[in-house]
């Protein structure tokens, strides 16, 4: 379904991802694990068309789309749900679910999907009408997922969806993805905690300083010697 | 349906204002406040929306001036030294327009340049812009007379020559006619606004990388909004020239573009009726003072009222009324149960 082929990415002269190839099939869910800066943001990036890359070839589909514009990528049913603050703070929650579907023209099918989300999470539809600033961290997460599910994707980026949140809120957010795949959305996912990444993912790719080290199923890397060492602490 | 009424009694209002004022020095003050208001809306279309400060705003406002006094009174341009240019007078509504779409294509360009680098750059451009087209408009004395001024401005018309017209040289008309480009323009932002491009405009000034991700085109909605909002302050320079009949390049001052800032960021920037708010009380506060303090007086109170309101209304007046309005709301419906089931959602 995607295609990475030797991407090199850069900021300034500064290589951020050097040379890196790797494929996601339909209906997987892939993980990159790796430390600080090793590329795994950088890669998300590169594919969603927020940041073209110096060389290589993005493929999707089959379809070549390598440089285009995040909305070109978009269209093409890719959603990708950045790190850090992945909410608008001010919109509303029901606003916020709306700039998911900003491409899409189809109302009927927006509000359909926007009931099934409120079905799926109760609690957005109850705080539909308040800023999405006031929701919890664990609520927030949901509403980016919500937000990128909106856009009817066949494949989601999520960078990090643990990041900054309590423990028993990370294993609701894998479980959300983990749903969200059994519901036939191709996952590739960027994730620091790589003990839970690697339970979870189908396959995985150890990132370090821009280049794919390793890479194999969940299992086979957590039995890895290598990866245990320098990722599971022991 | 209940908006509708409270909104078209507010301009009614307004409206009546010339019937009973009975003094036309204050209504001068008004024609000047409704013409900074407009000019502040068009700011906060930038500053309160796509969250990008002009401090060169009073660069379109001035473009839109000189360039609907030039049509209007004609000019003449040596351009070699066999042949020169002859502009003849056009009639005002005309020059007007023109006016509006001279500002907006000034606002594209520096929309295109300058959204390329946002933020402080932004600023820093439109600053040096506005000081570039004051030093152009001092300086090229062919055309804009320079520091003697453009007299004999014809005041505003609107109609046919030699069927029918309606030259606005009173002072009630001028403020029926400021009222009435206030309304437009608080229309076309509110339309603007609560549309798709504002929405977008909105997620901009939220989360930039969030917006892109979603398919926001950046740089074309920054574009969009400045075009805008320039060709609205040229609306407000064309109806400041026409109204007051003399421009100069004391138009282009940076105390204008800081009047409009303090309106904007006072009333509450990002709000609909913010500027119109922040507007009518700075607008009319300097005034009012006079009468009371000396002018020396006059200025700190000026700046102590300002330093008040956004020490304890941060957000500015407008939000921080809403809140209290909601807030009061609230207190009276916590008994009623919450609406529709999820089922009814859309």
């Amino acid at each position: 379904m995607l295609k990475v082929e030797g991407l090199t990415c850069a900021y300034g002269k500064v290589m951020a991802v050097r040379d890196l190839t790797m494929e996601v099939r339909q209906g997987e869910l892939v993980t990159l694990i790796g430390a600080n800066g090793a590329g795994k943001t950088t890669t998300l990036k590169a594919i969603s068309g927020v940041l073209p890359p110096v060389q290589g070839r993005i493929e999707f589909d089959g379809e070549d789309i390598t440089g285009t514009s995040p909305r070109t990528v978009l269209e093409k049913g890719i959603a990708h749900c950045p790190e850090g603050r992945r909410i608008f703070p001010y919109m509303t929650v029901r606003e916020n679910l709306e700039m998911g579907c900003f491409l899409r023209n189809d109302a009927n099918a927006i509000s359909e999907d926007m009931e099934g989300i409120y079905v799926r999470f109760p609690i957005l539809y109850e705080r539909r009408a308040q800023a999405a600033g006031t929701l919890s961290g664990g609520e927030q997460q949901m509403l980016a997922i919500s937000r990128a599910l909106m856009s009817r994707p066949r494949l989601i980026l999520f960078d990090e969806p643990s990041l900054g949140l309590a423990p028993n809120l990370v294993e609701q957010t894998f479980d959300i993805v983990e749903q969200i795949r059994a519901d036939g959305v191709t996952v590739v996912m960027v994730e620091q905690n790589a003990l839970a990444a690697l339970e979870l993912c189908d396959r995985s790719y150890v990132l370090e300083s821009g280049e794919v080290t390793l890479t194999g199923t969940g299992r086979q890397l957590l039995k890895n010697k290598k990866v245990q060492q320098a990722y599971l602490g022991g | 349906m209940n908006r509708r009424l409270i909104e078209f009694g507010v301009v009614l209002f307004f409206a009546s204002v010339p019937f009973w004022l009975g003094n036309l020095y204050y209504l001068h003050i008004l024609i000047t406040t409704g013409i900074f208001i407009i000019a502040a809306m068009s700011l906060n279309l930038l500053l309160g929306y796509t969250g990008q400060l002009s401090l060169g705003h009073v660069a379109f406002f001035g473009i839109g001036a000189y360039t609907s006094a030039l049509i209007s009174i004609g000019f003449d341009l040596e351009l070699t030294d066999t042949y020169t240019f002859v502009f003849e007078p056009k009639p005002v509504w005309f020059s007007f327009l023109c006016g509006i779409a001279f500002a907006a294509i000034c606002g594209w360009l520096i929309g295109k340049i300058s959204f390329k680098v946002r933020g402080a750059y932004f600023v820093i451009v439109t600053i040096s812009f506005a000081e570039v087209v004051r030093l152009v408009a001092l300086n090229w004395i062919d055309l804009t007379e320079g520091p003697m001024a453009l007299n004999n401005i014809p005041p505003f018309t609107l109609g046919i020559p030699g069927l029918w017209e309606l030259t606005f040289f009173k002072k009630e008309p001028n403020y029926w006619l400021v009222l009435a480009l206030c309304v437009v323009s608080f229309v076309i932002v509110r339309r603007l606004v609560q549309s798709r491009a504002g929405r977008a405009m909105i997620a901009l000034r939220e989360n930039e990388s969030l917006a892109t991700s979603v398919g926001v085109d950046v740089t074309k909605y920054l574009v969009l909004a400045t075009v805008i909002s320039a060709g609205m302050a040229g609306a407000a320079g064309g109806l400041y020239t026409h109204y007051i009949r003399i421009v100069d390049p004391d138009v282009f001052l940076f105390i204008y573009t800081v009047t409009m800032v303090i309106m904007v960021i006072t009333g509450g920037k990002g709000t609909l009726l913010g500027p119109i708010v922040g507007g009518l009380i700075f607008g009319i506060l300097p005034e009012a003072l006079r009468g009371l303090a000396g002018p020396e007086v006059q200025w700190v109170i000026y700046g102590i009222l300002m330093i008040l309101v956004v020490y304890f209304l941060p957000g500015g007046i407008v939000p921080a009324l809403s809140n209290w309005w909601r807030q009061r709301e609230d207190n009276q419906s916590t008994s009623s149960p919450g609406d529709a089931a999820p089922g009814t959602a859309s």
